[in-house]
């Protein structure tokens, strides 16, 4: 049935927006929590653990997104793990950022001076109430900036899931231009909700980046 | 008098590099002792030995009732007994003064809220600096920020002060603020130990002073002899220049 890009196009490429959405934010939220984990085992933990870590993250940064994708739904069954869609979608994603926010974090971990572990321990203050109260608050602000930017490469790359059928924002779109042949208007509405999204994030990002740079130099 | 630190044959190692050779070292209550010395003969080193942020290989130091260097230690006991003053200053710079100074307290000694302001005021008001207690570390001068540093580490009431080279790092025309925020320390009968290139405050305000060199005492005194009657060569090629 051929129909006309219109409203109820529009509605349909929303509903995708907010499968993206939703994917990005439990990404970001699995990613987060495991990568935060993974970002102190290799910044602060024994070499047994460091080590592992490091190699975890090597590995994904070094693999395109869209073979994990790939992995996680054709590959899977191959062990008799058989994933919806969505779950793979979900699964390779926080396998992404729980790599990337970790290399990333454990950067801002150790920006903070080692003096600073010093001057606290000498007062006193146990390893776990260094990083409480004196690291994690100083690492947290220089994380900010990264962190946001790297919530809009997030959002953005949730579109491979297009390629296994998990009908986000990209997927709604092809499937939309193969009903209306309109590919200029469907996919010009497509681009401009991902902009609607990331552009002020990364606008969010440059700011919080800046105001890092401008703490750090001021005195 | 009694002795407050006492340290005795303590050798480190970093790697196979021997960086204290057996250091012998007695300071009694009250005392302030300078330790004076070229760079690298190992004098921050002991310093770090003294309150644990370094382990050593041999010897012992007994300090404030702790001995370090007979199997495993209560090292947070030990540190809160014994304040230390970095070069650096190394403030917590996303806290204020004020919260600086409650930190330990607050985390390690369990200090109630409702008794954090008197603390503050009372240390803040030994180095001059009550006007900034809501200022943070960014907002202060080199100076300031090293007094800040001082008050901080009074708040945990430590019974020894160690100081290493305090003023290194500031202007010269701030350094003053800083000696006699110390002076003044000194004068209340407070234990200290601080490693210092400015010999002339060593020579007037340290009771004793010892000569490191090479990862030993190489001599040590009453800092008018140190001073005014070296013994050895080292010491008077050391003190000439920095006399004149
Ligand atoms: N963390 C370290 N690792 C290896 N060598 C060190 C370390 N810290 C200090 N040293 C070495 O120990 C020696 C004494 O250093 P230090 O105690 O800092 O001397 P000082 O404070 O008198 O200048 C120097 O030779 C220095 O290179
Ligand atoms: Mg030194």
């Amino acid at each position: 049935m051929i129909q006309d890009f219109g409203t109820d196009g529009v509605i349909f490429l929303a509903r995708g927006l907010m499968w993206t959405l939703g994917l990005s934010v439990a990404t970001f939220l699995c990613g987060g929590i495991l990568g935060l984990i993974f970002a102190l085992g290799r910044s602060l933990g024994p070499r047994w653990i460091r080590l592992p870590i490091a190699t975890y993250i090597e590995l994904v940064q070094a693999t395109p997104l869209l073979i994990v994708v790939f992995l996680s739904f054709y590959g899977l069954p191959f062990f008799g793990l058989y994933l919806p869609p969505l779950a793979a979608a979900s699964l390779a994603l926080t396998l992404y950022a729980t790599a990337f926010l970790a290399d990333i974090w454990r950067g801002c971990i150790e920006a903070v001076p080692r003096t600073q572990w010093e001057a606290s321990e000498a007062l006193g203050l146990s390893g776990p109430e260094t990083l409480r109260h004196v690291i994690m608050p100083q690492a947290i602000r220089i994380s900010l900036g990264p962190t946001v930017g790297f919530m809009v490469q997030i959002v953005k790359n949730t579109s491979v899931t297009a390629l296994i059928g998990f009908v986000e924002l990209t997927r709604a779109g092809q499937l939309l231009n193969n009903q209306t042949f309109q590919p200029f208007h469907v996919f010009i509405t497509v681009a401009l909700m991902y902009f609607a999204i990331c552009y002020p994030m990364s606008l969010w990002s440059e700011k919080l980046k800046e105001k890092r740079n401008v703490d750090s130099t001021a005195h | 008098m009694s002795t407050a630190l006492h340290i005795e044959g303590l050798k480190k190692y970093f790697g196979a590099h021997e960086v204290l050779k057996g250091v012998d070292l007695e300071v009694a209550s009250g005392d302030v002792i300078a330790v004076i010395g070229r760079s690298g003969s190992g004098k921050s080193t002991m310093l770090r030995c003294i309150n644990g942020l370094e382990p050593f290989q041999q010897g012992r130091i007994r300090i404030a009732g702790h001995v370090l260097g007979e199997g495993p230690q209560n090292l947070r006991v030990l540190r809160t007994e014994v304040g230390m003053v970095f070069q650096s200053y190394n403030l917590f710079p996303h806290l204020t003064v004020a919260e600086n100074i409650t930190l330990a307290p607050r985390v390690v000694r369990k200090l109630p809220r409702a008794r954090h302001d008197e603390l503050v005021d009372k240390v803040l008001s030994r180095v001059g600096l009550l006007d900034k207690k809501h200022a943070y570390p960014d907002e202060l001068s080199g100076g300031q920020q090293q007094r800040v540093a001082i008050a901080r580490s009074l708040a945990m009431e430590p019974r020894v002060m160690l100081f290493d080279e305090v003023t290194s790092a500031l202007d010269p025309e701030l350094t003053g603020e800083v000696l006699k925020a110390i002076q003044e320390l000194a004068e209340t009968g407070m234990t200290m130990v601080l490693v210092t290139h400015e010999m002339g405050f060593a020579r007037q305000v340290a009771t004793k002073t010892v000569f490191m060199h090479h990862g030993r005492v190489w001599e040590s005194g009453p800092s008018e002899e140190i001073f005014g009657n070296p013994q050895t060569d080292e010491l008077r090629a050391f003190i000439e220049p920095n006399l004149k």
